[in-house]
């Protein structure tokens, strides 16, 4: 896979993530690739990887069973919507308005568009 | 660990390396950066002992590199930027270099030879620039050494190569290794590094990881230049910008940035 230009590694490879499980490539409750298997996939730093499984792991999406790797928890696709949700309210959506507004869009054309 | 204090190396009056002292941790894939003649090639030759300190030390896990003894070699494997590689397979030269090298995995070569699509059997000599540089990485990193020195790994690796290069690198790093890649094509290897060194003739400019580099500067593009920036570079995408990070926001590091902002203030 390609990474853009701005998020940092880590976080893109959270994105990544997020979408296997959300595309149920990955399922609840099921076992996920090692930190290392992860990195030999993207061909990212083990130690780049190793910040996704923690901050992955404090949202509650993926945990670890002791000696046995990572696993997905239940309920971790109602969460990832949530989270994915609320990072597009709080950063997609405002650039989306700003440039409606700039190309003077009026909220009537938006809703018909949409 | 490698551990270097006050190094100097000249060839004949040409100073390369003046007082530099600095260290290499395990578990850690370093990018050692810096403008061409600034003495990365050198410092190589002198952590593997292929050239000796005119002043100053380097310790590797106890060992001087200088004395060249089997028990420090066997630790260490380096690839030159250009490797020939002699008129014999590469099954047959991996088997006599191995001698040296006691953690040799012929399996691990032949796995690795196949992601690549390179015969064992084939000759260095009947192979291209690409092939070769793939080769002598296989062949490298089947030694399981713990220090590992790539000089501009990624030259002659066509598109596809440059991926499978970095998958083969995060494959085989584990917490017992040292990886030190020097380069100028950042956007290559970028994805691999955990730490960046920023070498200089007369001293170690930047020696961060990558965490902290995050913590510590906010890397942007876009059409206004913030009022605080530390360094600034217009492109076709808007400016390029870096200053310092005081909310605790994240953003990707723009390395070749950094680099010219590091180089502007020496």
């Amino acid at each position: 896979m390609e990474y853009s230009e701005h998020k940092p590694i880590y976080l893109q490879n959270v994105d990544l993530m997020q979408e296997k499980i959300l595309r149920e490539e990955w399922r609840e409750e099921e076992r996920i690739p090692s930190v290392r298997e992860m990195g030999a996939m993207v061909g990212v730093n083990p130690n780049t990887i190793v910040r996704s499984y923690q901050l992955l792991e404090s949202q509650e999406i993926i945990y670890n069973k002791r000696g046995l790797g990572y696993f997905v928890k239940e309920g971790a696709v109602a969460r990832i919507k949530e989270n994915v949700k609320n990072e597009f309210i709080a950063n997609e959506l405002p650039q989306f308005k700003a440039k409606a507004q700039m190309l003077g869009i009026t909220k009537e054309e938006l809703v018909e568009l949409l | 660990m490698i551990t270097i204090r006050d190094l100097s190396f000249a060839y004949s009056s040409e100073k390369v390396l003046d007082s530099i002292t600095t260290t290499f941790e395990q578990g850690r894939v370093y990018g050692l950066l810096g403008a061409n003649g600034v003495g990365k090639s050198t410092l190589f030759k002198l952590l593997c002992g292929l050239l000796t300190a005119k002043e100053g030390s380097i310790d590797i896990d106890g060992y001087s590199p200088a004395d060249r003894k089997p028990g420090f070699l066997s630790k260490m494997f380096y690839i030159p930027e250009d490797f020939e590689g002699p008129a014999v397979s590469i099954k047959s030269y991996a088997a006599g270099i191995s001698a040296f090298y006691p953690n040799y995995d012929e399996q691990q070569l032949r796995s690795l030879l196949n992601d690549f699509e390179i015969d064992i059997n084939r000759k260095f000599t009947t192979l291209s620039l690409g092939q070769r540089k793939r080769a002598i990485l296989c062949i490298a990193l089947s030694m399981n050494t713990e220090y590992l020195l790539l000089d501009e790994p990624t030259n002659g690796l066509d598109i596809p190569s440059k991926l499978e290069f970095r998958k083969m690198v995060a494959r085989t790093m584990d917490e017992n290794r040292t990886i030190i890649i020097s380069t100028h094509q950042v956007k290559d290897v970028e994805n691999l590094l955990d730490h960046i060194m920023i070498l200089d003739k007369r001293a170690v400019l930047l020696d961060k990881s990558v965490a902290d580099i995050q913590d510590e500067y906010l890397f942007e593009t876009g059409n206004a230049v913030p009022d605080d920036a530390l360094f600034v570079e217009a492109g076709l995408g808007g400016c390029s910008s870096i200053r310092k990070n005081v909310n605790g926001e994240e953003s990707r590091i723009n390395i070749e940035l950094l680099f010219n902002y590091i180089n502007s203030k020496k």
